[in-house]
């Protein structure tokens, strides 16, 4: 005999539970958890060590790397004697909640004010898990085109803020900055825009002082 | 390729609940899937195939249900599907973008089981 059972179970339920933990945790040791999203050599890392050389002696940095292979990324954090520790999601393409669950247990915690979280280079799937992170960043680039919110608009719906990320090119591509923007407010009509060179330096200084506000 | 792990997840909600409830094996499974999470049914599908086998799933039927996108004017309230590829214009005022109402869910809905 056959019959029908009524379930309405979230699927990803059981990383949703663990993110809660990982927010519980860091909430009990007053870390602010950013996750950083972008496509591949957006320039995520190259955003996190312009936020450590800038916050230096003004908040305490941590930083998880997700990567699917290697410590390319975690090697260049620990230059600057940072804690840092690198995943390596072996093919995944994305971080989930019980990777960084295990990253935290091996941070500092009660010496960190700021952790920055590197998800996998990806605008799909990162999106899709919770990690327990408080804020979503999203780093685009200009040679990736002005069309990117138009092509992968789920993860511009939910970031908190946005880096767009090598300026200093565009005199040289055609980026159509104005119809970025205009994409971008169609998606989010709040999440601040930060236009920045991390080879210049240029506009980091104004999104590291939001960081600073996100803190306070 | 994260559909390995979803797959993984669905099988172990359908299969606490099939236990639960007494079943010899399970039928169906019916699953909610919102336009705008990108999990893709054919990859759920494959993998479920893999995983299923020897368990109380296998030859279970999968059954997606598609929730299209669905988004809520800030200007006048309207609801509309979002175009894909264009600007999220409202077509009934013109003013850009809107809260996401619908296309987010991602659950299984029910299963069907053989007692």
């Amino acid at each position: 005999m056959s019959k029908q059972i009524p379930v309405i179970e979230e699927i990803l339920s059981a990383n949703d539970l663990i993110a809660l933990e990982n927010r519980k945790l860091l909430d009990a040791h007053g870390v602010l958890a950013v996750n950083i999203m972008a496509s591949p050599g957006a320039g995520k890392t190259s955003v996190i060590l312009r936020a450590i050389e800038s916050l230096r002696g003004r908040l305490r940095i941590g930083v998880i790397e997700g990567d699917v292979a290697g410590r390319v990324d975690a090697d260049k954090v620990a230059q600057t004697g940072t804690p840092v520790v690198q995943i390596n999601t072996g093919g995944g393409c994305h971080l989930d909640a019980p990777q960084v669950q295990s990253a935290l247990r091996q941070l500092p915690l009660s010496e960190i004010d700021l952790l920055f979280i590197e998800n996998v280079g990806n605008l799909i799937c990162p999106t899709g898990f919770a990690l327990g992170d408080h804020l979503k960043l999203m780093v685009a680039s200009v040679p990736e085109g002005h069309d990117k919110p138009l092509k992968y608009p789920g993860m511009f719906t939910v970031v908190d803020a946005l880096l767009l990320n090598k300026i200093d090119l565009m005199p040289y591509l055609d980026f159509d900055l104005d119809a970025f923007r205009t994409a971008v407010r169609a998606l989010n009509a709040e999440a601040p825009l930060f236009e920045v060179s991390c080879k210049t330096g240029a506009g980091i200084e104004d999104w590291v002082e939001w960081l600073i506000r996100q803190c306070s | 390729m994260h559909e390995l792990a979803v797959t993984q997840s669905i099988m172990e909600i359908a299969q606490r609940h099939a236990r639960q409830a007494g079943a010899q094996r399970i039928l169906a499974i019916h699953l909610v899937i919102g336009e705008l999470t990108g999990f893709v049914d054919d990859s759920i599908q494959f993998y479920f195939d893999v995983l299923s086998k020897g368990s109380l799933a296998e030859g279970a039927r999968l059954e997606f249900e598609r929730i299209g996108a669905r988004v809520r004017c800030h200007g006048c309230q309207a609801e509309y599907a979002p175009p894909d590829s264009r600007l999220w214009t409202c077509p009934s005022c013109g003013a850009l973008g809107g809260e996401i109402v619908a296309g987010k869910e991602f659950y299984v809905a029910s299963i069907e089981i053989e007692s």
